[in-house]
């Protein structure tokens, strides 16, 4: 076991360096104007003398490892046209927590949806109530959600006249957004928890459970359900890692001043440094979240294959 | 005597062998297979067709995808791109609710949105097709190298392991921002990662297979390897590839919605279903205007659904636990 952890470790470390790497080299090719907040009113030389300033004239490994020593010390450079000159670390401080509040409140609603619509549409499978949650979970999956989550928006303030942009001390400004960022999250979870338990009914010990006598509830409640949940574990430390990043669209859409609405606003002024910030901590995150759950699903439940090949 | 000749002896005696008759029945009317069982493919389109809903589907999407492709080559179709002013005030026709001259209503600049939506389906449907054929090109020939040659099958799981690691989105936006907006961009950044998941997919069907004896047979007896991989395991991989590609459809549709929403997609002149609903949404809060992003909508709804739908519905009659 621990060594297949440490492969798995190792594996990821090399993913984010090279991740990192290529993120960084590849926005080295953008144009300079994201490097200065007038760029407009400069001049040749002092754009020369900026870059030089900046350490970007130097050759790219040499940049690089720069980059890479200093993120390590826990800094990742200036914020140029976002905010002229302010820390990247301190915007970023400033975005994470809200980002992780409505994160955490997502994924709690979600958790609290779908394992007992699942429980529900596994155990009347085949009747109306698992059909309509199955249309439910299609409509979801299939439909981007850039266009169902303006529907949310347009029912909400228009019908339900809920206030539409986020406003930190009104709680009723919540609701919408952690609404919408969490129908995703019910989709994946409800799809998945619902197969799983279908897959356990079959097993030899819900039927020896059933010819014993034990309520079909009981069943489902105490015996399939935590079978059931156990390769869904693996899923959860991205879901929780995934709330550090946020959700891109809805942030924006309700004007929340987080990490997901953050990234659309640093594009929009190709502030590199910036860009190349919220990229990087979307990987690491990315992969962090991918690796935790790999391990915690090996140390929750022994009989996972520890084969290091993946991918079967 | 042996203990055999005796028993022999004694079974065979005449009188009870003439008891024996023939029963003048046919083996082929006992037979408990029918003789003329279908072929996979007969087999799984004939499931397929019984699901009626999804056979609706597949005749709404085609002509759906028909009619954006004849759709400027109708009568009296209007461009796309071009600003309609009044022919009293000279100026634009901004925002015109659904008429007999506009059938869509126009954009804020007067431009005609019903040729704009049909020629923005168009846009997403060929990147949409575009990005699933090209992602099952190379997913396919990778899976099929990862799965048939044994020596490359560490090299290719090193880099598999590797590379599904990278969260796609992130991948998408880098591309999309480091390249100028354009089809050629999008198609780059769209097709990037997902042929990863296709090759993996088809490696595990030919692993699964590849030891099996026909395989084995086949290529005892020397057929050559493009022949084995032709005629043994693409029968095997085409189900496989058909979903994969129908359910991918739908999500490349949405991505590019997502990266029109970013300020990355497609320029204005370019009509998608991306940036219809990108500016649709500037609408949302004036209900009379609202029908800038109904139609948009109403269409990208429809396509996505019917591809997911039937991609399901086409992986399940591909299924032989399903025929019958």
């Amino acid at each position: 076991m621990g060594k297949y952890m440490l492969r798995r470790l190792v594996r990821s470390m090399i993913t984010l360096f090279l991740v990192v790497f290529i993120v960084f080299s590849l926005l080295r090719l953008m144009p300079i104007e994201g490097y200065f907040p007038n760029y407009e009113k400069l001049t040749v030389e002092q754009i020369e003398a900026g870059l030089k300033n900046m350490g970007l004239l130097d050759p790219l490994p040499i940049q690089f490892f720069r980059y890479v020593k200093d993120m390590l010390h826990g800094d990742l450079g200036y914020s140029r046209t976002y905010m002229a000159n302010v820390l990247v670390t301190d915007i970023l401080k400033q975005k994470i927590p809200i980002s992780m509040k409505f994160g955490l409140s997502t994924l709690f609603l979600a958790l609290l949806i779908s394992i007992p619509l699942s429980l529900a549409m596994a155990s009347h499978k085949g009747k109306l109530i698992d059909r309509i949650g199955t249309l439910f979970l299609v409509i979801l999956q299939a439909v981007p959600y850039a266009v169902y989550l303006l529907l949310i928006q347009a029912i909400g303030t228009e019908k339900l006249h809920i206030k539409m942009l986020y406003h930190a001390n009104d709680v009723t400004t919540w609701i919408l957004p952690i609404v919408s960022m969490s129908l995703g999250n019910i989709a994946f979870y409800t799809t998945w928890l619902r197969r799983y338990l279908i897959e356990e009914e079959k097993k030899d010990y819900v039927i020896l459970a059933k010819v014993k006598g034990v309520s079909s509830k009981r069943i489902l409640k105490k015996h399939m359900l935590k079978n059931a949940i156990v390769p869904m574990i693996q899923y959860l430390p991205n879901s929780i890692f995934n709330t550090i990043i946020g959700s891109i669209y809805v942030e924006s859409l309700y004007s929340i001043p987080g990490m997901g609405g953050l990234l659309v606003q640093v594009i929009q002024r190709q502030d590199n440094s910036m860009v190349q910030a919220v990229v990087v901590l979307f990987a690491i995150t990315g992969i962090l979240g991918v690796l935790l759950g790999d391990i915690l699903l090996c140390l929750i439940d022994p009989r996972v294959k520890l084969n290091s090949k993946g991918g079967v | 005597m042996t203990w055999r000749e005796q028993n022999t002896k004694e079974w065979a005696n005449i009188n009870e062998l003439s008891s024996f008759q023939f029963a003048n029945r046919k083996i082929e009317d006992n037979k408990i297979r029918d003789a003329k069982a279908d072929t996979y493919w007969m087999a799984t389109i004939k499931t397929f067709a019984k699901n009626r809903f999804a056979m609706f589907l597949v005749c709404v999407l085609l002509l759906l995808i028909l009619f954006t492709i004849i759709q400027p080559y109708l009568p009296s179709q209007k461009d796309p791109n071009l600003i309609y002013n009044s022919r009293k005030t000279g100026q634009q026709i901004r925002n015109q609710t659904p008429t007999k001259d506009f059938w869509f209503g126009t954009n804020s600049i007067g431009q005609d949105l019903w040729s704009r939506t049909w020629s923005g389906a168009r846009t997403s449907l060929f990147l949409g097709i575009a990005v699933s054929v090209i992602e099952a090109i190379i997913g396919t020939t990778v899976g099929l190298l990862w799965g048939y040659v044994r020596k490359l099958d560490a090299f290719f799981t090193e880099i598999y392991n590797l590379l599904d690691n990278i969260p796609s989105t992130i991948v998408l936006i880098l591309i999309s921002y480091i390249l100028r907006p354009g089809v050629t961009t999008l198609l780059l950044a769209l097709c990037a990662t997902g042929w990863i998941q296709m090759a993996r997919f088809i490696r595990n069907q030919m692993l699964l297979i590849r030891d099996k004896e026909f395989n084995i047979a086949s290529k005892m007896l020397g057929t050559s390897t493009l022949r084995i991989l032709r005629k043994n395991f693409m029968p095997y991989l085409i189900s496989i590839i058909l979903m994969r590609v129908s359910l991918s459809i739908p999500s490349v549709i949405g991505s590019e919605v997502f990266i029109t929403y970013l300020g990355l997609g497609l320029p204005l002149n370019i009509p998608s279903l991306g940036n219809l609903i990108q500016a649709g949404r500037a609408k949302l809060m004036m209900p009379g205007l609202r029908y800038q992003l109904l139609f948009p909508t109403l269409i990208v709804s429809i396509i996505t659904i019917s591809f997911y739908l039937i991609g399901n519905a086409f992986a399940d009659a591909a299924d032989p636990k399903n025929h019958r």
